[in-house]
């Protein structure tokens, strides 16, 4: 009896408040939605950026349009990291 | 067979085409600006309109870097270029969470507004510029705008003589 009245006392000990809990879900949801959410434009804008400028380097006269549309890949890769972001404010502040 | 060209010693002269792209695309960002801020206040009052404006500024700083960064190293070398877009991504990330962890307590600022303009003017900027980029050889930024007819000097004669027939 004695070694379970020292279980159900270490338990209440170790409850934590629902609230609390509930802010640090948010907050390591908050967390691996935008690191999630980075490492995938990441990878994009490496592989894109790379075979961009290997365009470049082989045909230089067609380096004007090459920069041109990797600068919008970038862009719209870039929007997906901006997306993850958006959701860690929300998450995290608002 | 001709030597394998080198990034780190080949480098683009001429104009810039995302420099181009991008003042096309802010000036399109000031037109759209205020239908953006009329909707977030009404949606989220004057909190969301200031949201809105900060949010606008934010994207508008986030493009402008992006371009300056591509054309002031693509002038240097095609490596030095992939760095900075690179590792400029990094930094234009940490900049947007800079700005907005400096107003998130902010009293001003509706988050929710803040957070739907950066994505909305991002993509809306985006694919409206979609329709106006080239991709041709020809034409390395924008298409060709139609020119309007010159006026010449014979043009200008013609038109005041018959302005003047007119009134006698």
């Amino acid at each position: 009896m004695e070694a379970l009245a020292k279980i159900v006392a270490k338990a209440t000990e170790v409850a934590v408040d629902p609230a609390a809990a509930k802010n640090e879900a948010a907050a390591a949801s908050a967390g691996y939605a935008y690191g999630l959410a980075a490492i995938g434009p990441g990878i994009g804008i490496g592989y894109l950026v790379g075979k961009a400028v290997e365009a470049m380097a082989r045909q230089p006269e067609a380096a004007g349009m090459v920069r041109t549309t990797m600068f919008l890949g970038i862009a719209f890769t870039e929007a997906l990291a901006l997306i993850g972001f958006v959701v860690f404010i929300l998450l995290k502040f608002a | 067979m001709s030597a394998p060209a080198n990034p780190l010693t080949t480098r683009l002269e001429g104009p810039a085409p995302e420099a181009q792209v991008t003042r096309h695309m802010l000036r399109r960002g000031v037109f759209a600006v205020p239908v953006l801020v009329a909707i977030a206040g009404f949606v989220w009052g004057s909190d969301g309109a200031l949201g809105c404006l900060y949010g606008t500024a934010l994207v508008f700083v986030n493009f402008a870097l992006a371009a300056g960064l591509i054309s002031l190293t693509a002038r240097i070398s095609l490596a030095l270029m992939m760095g900075a877009v690179l590792f400029g991504y990094l930094l234009r990330l940490g900049i947007i969470f800079l700005a907005v962890i400096l107003v998130r307590d902010a009293a001003w600022v509706s988050l929710p507004a803040l957070g739907f303009t950066i994505i909305t003017t991002h993509l809306g900027l985006l694919f409206w510029e979609l329709r106006h980029v080239s991709a041709t050889l020809a034409y390395p930024g924008l298409k060709p705008q139609p020119n309007p007819p010159r006026k010449t000097i014979s043009d200008i004669r013609m038109r005041k003589r018959t302005s003047k027939g007119r009134e006698s």
